[in-house]
């Protein structure tokens, strides 16, 4: 009977957990859109004006406000904007001449696929590197691994690219340069999700799938750099919280070996928190892509943006603002509910 | 020198003045215990210093042209090398600590009383005012900074006067957070209801009470912030949108240099060590003034 009720009550905690994140989650979402809508309406000098001209007449300068729908209110505006979003509807890129959605949709797994490798590289030398610093705290091992995290916060990652280039690219010849394959290997295989190596991998095409490897490992090493300094940073501060309990003392009086101590008794309570930090640095590095994409000629969201920020192709600027931010919050959200899903504590 | 310590650590101090220089300076005497925010302290001295007197140290002008010696590698003459149009980088470099400086400050300046007047409004009326300006908060601060400021720079046109004003848009939120924290901790404490008792107003009330009380948290979180801050203005000259050529704006420099990245490496690696030597001097700092001011947070992160 009492293991019923305890169910029933962690379902009940669930859900209300699901439906806050779906409200908040909602609400940000129009937050988000509002402050896109006021950059785009509201800040730049004059919309009607930059699509027809200064040398326009009155007549046409009106009825092609009336055609964009800016002589309505604002708020009326700005819901038919959020039901525009909504419907996928991001407006058309002055550039690629294409909607901005489709673009999108396009450039996206590119930097999935390159913020993907880059935390993977991030949670598998973050994490251990943050046990080991803190199972040695104090020695100057720590003390490495504490500058190396804070460089982590101090380098601009353009300039660790561009370094990296010249370093792992042009002097070593380790890895190949910028851009995703190499040009003759472009187009070879058909993009069915738009990963790369899993087109490649599906196709069987084993040359294309090392080449776009090739590529792809140094500017996703790179962005995991800068994740592995925080993860680093979170699991050591973690993994001391644990260490200092007496329950670990307990454990080494009892006679359990340091490596059990640290990996079983001090590592498993801090898994769940760590999820959160891991789901923060993966939103972290769609952001920080922008800047490697950018260095790397990387096809991506990150490319796509800065490149219209150069033509003031603002339809295409807000769209991938709107998309990048979106997807920032989402992670943010989710990992936020998961934890206070698998949080034994809220059992 | 002793009678001035004994002054400055009296444990009854006769004046206001004494009790606070008192208390600046055992927080100093702490600070200087700590070897790397000594590191950090010294890092950012040297910027303010390189600012103030870039025209006695740098040995040539910012903008001075010599086409005779483009592109020449690091030398005696030329510590960092010269850049595409003969430019002395080191120069250039000196001079670009005053940009910098410029902007960490004014962004400073601008987003830290502004998250802390909403946190500070937020966390001592409650209620509705609370929860309209904390949605808000909460909006900016769960959305990715470095694309907010993109995309406020876009709209607002490139420069750099426009990259400070969205530097600073995307970094109020984490203040208000942290000031809203602190007046909620004391919000309802004796001294506060005294002072609504002797007829203390609002405005006085959060002015002269709570304000003075949320900044050395304040304070803290800003040091440690300076490190993205300079991180994002150089993102912003690198791309184009932030400083414009000529200044020498470190992240523009680096942003000049990659034409040449293979053959002639330090014209964009030098501003690069300039940028981390500073974040780093920051990061420094910041992690020491926690331990000092704010022993709550010590230890963690």
């Amino acid at each position: 009977m009492s293991t019923n009720t305890s169910k029933t009550h962690r379902v009940k905690a669930i859900l209300s957990a699901i439906g806050g994140f779906v409200i908040v989650t909602l609400l940000t979402f129009v937050g988000l859109m509002a402050i896109t809508f006021f950059i785009g309406r509201v800040i730049p000098i004059d919309p009607v004006l930059s699509v027809v001209g200064d040398r326009a007449t009155q007549e046409q300068y009106d009825a092609a406000k009336i055609a964009m729908g800016l002589d309505r209110s604002l708020m009326v505006q700005f819901i038919a904007y959020v039901g525009d979003v909504f419907q996928g509807d991001l407006g058309r890129s002055v550039s690629t001449n294409r909607s901005v959605a489709s673009d999108l949709a396009r450039v996206f797994p590119a930097t999935l696929e390159m913020a993907t490798l880059g935390i993977a590289i991030g949670v598998g030398l973050g994490v251990p590197l943050g046990v080991w610093a803190a199972a040695r705290k104090g020695t100057w091992i720590d003390q490495i691994i504490r500058v190396f995290a804070l460089l982590g916060y101090s380098v601009p990652a353009f300039w660790l690219g561009l370094v990296g280039l010249v370093v792992f690219y042009a002097t070593l010849d380790w890895v190949a340069g910028p851009g995703r394959v190499d040009i003759f290997y472009e187009g070879l295989v058909e993009p069915r999700t738009g990963l790369m190596l899993v087109d490649a991998a599906l196709a069987g095409d084993w040359q294309v799938f090392w080449n776009a490897l090739d590529h792809l490992i140094l500017p996703a090493a790179i962005l995991g750099f800068f994740s592995l300094a925080y993860i680093a940073r979170m699991t050591r501060s973690f993994m001391l919280d644990q260490l200092g309990q007496e329950y670990i003392t307990t454990a080494r009086v009892k006679g359990v070996s340091e490596w059990r101590v640290i990996w079983v008794h001090g590592f498993r309570p801090i898994r769940v928190p760590l999820i959160t930090v891991i789901g923060l640095s993966y939103a972290a590095l769609l952001e920080g892509s922008v800047m490697i994409e950018t260095v790397f000629s990387w096809p991506g969201i990150g490319n796509y943006l800065t490149v219209a920020l150069l033509n003031a192709d603002m339809n295409a600027v807000l769209g991938s603002t709107l998309v990048i931010g979106a997807v920032f919050i989402l992670i943010n959200k989710l990992s936020d509910v998961l934890y206070r899903i698998l949080d034994p504590r809220s059992r | 020198m002793t009678t001035v310590q004994n002054w400055l650590l009296d444990d009854s101090p006769n004046s206001k003045i004494q009790a606070n220089l008192g208390n600046s300076y055992r927080m100093f005497r702490a600070l200087m215990r700590n070897p790397l925010a000594v590191v950090g302290g010294v890092i950012i001295l040297t910027l303010v210093l390189a600012a103030i007197f870039a025209p006695w140290i740098a040995p040539q002008t910012p903008l001075g042209q010599d086409l005779g010696a483009r592109l020449l590698p690091p030398s005696a003459a030329h510590w960092m090398g010269t850049d595409e149009l003969g430019r002395d980088i080191f120069s250039r470099v000196v001079y670009g600590a005053r940009i910098t400086l410029m902007i960490v400050a004014l962004v400073a300046i601008i987003s830290a009383p502004l998250g802390l007047l909403i946190g500070a409004v937020a966390g001592y009326f409650g209620g509705w005012i609370d929860k309209i300006l904390m949605g808000i908060t909460d909006v900016f601060l769960s959305m990715p900074k470095l694309i907010l400021a993109l995309a406020f720079v876009a709209a607002l046109g490139p420069g750099i006067e426009n990259a400070i004003i969205a530097i600073a848009i995307t970094s109020w939120p984490a203040y208000a957070r942290i000031a809203r924290a602190e007046t909620m901790t004391f919000r309802n404490s004796e001294f506060i209801s005294a002072t609504r008792l002797l007829g203390g107003s609002h405005t006085r009330i959060i002015v002269r009470h709570v304000l003075p009380l949320c900044t050395s948290s304040m304070i803290v979180r800003v040091t440690l912030d300076m490190a993205g801050i300079i991180l994002t203005a150089a993102g912003l000259g690198f791309l184009g949108l932030g400083a414009q050529p000529p200044l020498p704006e470190w992240g523009a420099m680096i942003s000049r240099g990659r034409t040449f990245i293979l053959d002639q490496w330090w014209v964009a690696t030098m501003p690069g060590f300039a940028i981390i030597l500073v974040s780093l001097g920051f990061c420094f700092l910041g992690d020491g003034l926690r331990d000092v001011l704010d022993p709550k947070q010590g230890g963690k992160s």
